[in-house]
């Protein structure tokens, strides 16, 4: 069953996506900035800088999404002995720390105006840098070790302590008084988004994933293409 | 009208700065992990090309190989 995610029959199709994903990334971004720009209201208590949640609210959970799924798919590369789980992780990374940044940037700016200060080391905010420095040493440990088993060690080592930060950063706005608002979005239970603001937020999500699809299956192309190049060394 | 779409009620700074903020580093991301891709795929053109008639009889045989030298208009 695992055979199909050897590399080389990956490569067959992650080659030829990235035009489709892009193109589909395009039109969908395009739809989503209509909305959240133009088509969307303001809010009654925010004004319109209520805009900045259409970047700001899908690159927290798309950053939450990848830090998780690396643990997952590092963990089951132990289990599975499969190397290539541990390709498919190092190659969502860079797009993982690039949406936390955004994230934390974006919740920045919009701090500003809605509480009056650019930064507070507040529970949520203080636990997603958290994740962001999970993020740098997890792409650091990649580039300092050079021995293949012991960095598999080390950023299966470095995902298994982050991923303890997950449920903090989810359940920090229940768990204490913060200057960070609750969940507006409940899949179990009824959102407080009325749908005018969930829409473009469900589309620009969507764009989000797609650009971090995009930017997975470019990384992954380079890292099997660095691997057969020390493949034709050994020839 | 465009200034007042630009202007966003006095929150045009603080909204087009988010924005930008987030479309730059997707700018930037794009770029590096292009650049990446095509340096990478460029030194396997170089060293694929540099095999004598042995080993480039053994490359040719993996599919993968040939995939990625036909791959590169990656977008």
């Amino acid at each position: 069953m695992l055979k199909i995610f050897e590399p080389n029959r990956i490569f067959l199709i992650t080659s030829k996506a990235p035009k489709y994903v892009f193109a589909l990334f395009i039109l969908v971004l395009s739809v989503g900035l209509v909305e959240a720009l133009i088509l969307s209201p303001e809010d009654y208590k925010q004004s319109h800088s209520v805009r900045i949640m259409y970047v700001h609210v899908p690159s927290a959970w798309i950053s939450l999404g990848i830090f998780s799924s690396i643990t997952f798919l590092s963990l089951s590369g132990y289990i599975f002995k499969n190397k290539n789980f541990f390709l498919i992780a190092k190659s969502l990374a860079p797009s993982g720390l690039v949406f936390n940044i955004v994230a934390l940037v974006t919740g920045s700016i919009w701090g500003k105006p809605t509480w009056g200060t650019w930064w507070a080391w507040d529970a949520r905010i203080t636990s997603m840098l958290i994740l962001a420095i999970f993020y740098l040493l997890y792409l650091i440990a990649w580039r300092i070790y050079e021995d293949k088993d012991q960095v598999l060690k080390i950023t299966t080592l470095i995902t298994i302590l982050g991923i303890i930060n997950i449920p903090i950063i989810k359940y920090s706005v229940d768990w204490w008084n913060t200057l960070h608002q609750p969940a507006s979005i409940n899949i179990l239970s009824k959102s407080s988004i009325h749908s005018s603001m969930l829409l473009p937020l469900i589309i620009m999500t969507a764009a989000f994933a797609l650009f971090s699809l995009l930017i997975f299956l470019m990384k992954y192309n380079t890292e099997l293409i660095k691997l057969k190049n020390k493949g034709l060394d050994r020839l | 009208m465009i200034n007042e779409f630009l202007d966003m009620n006095g929150y045009g700074l603080y909204v087009w700065s988010a924005f930008s903020f987030t479309f730059l580093s997707f700018t930037t991301l794009y770029v590096t992990v292009k650049a990446q891709y095509i340096r990478e795929r460029k030194k396997f053109i170089d060293k694929y090309g540099s095999l004598n008639t042995k080993k480039a009889k053994i490359a040719r045989n993996q599919i993968i190989n040939q995939e990625i030298l036909s791959s590169g208009q990656i977008i």
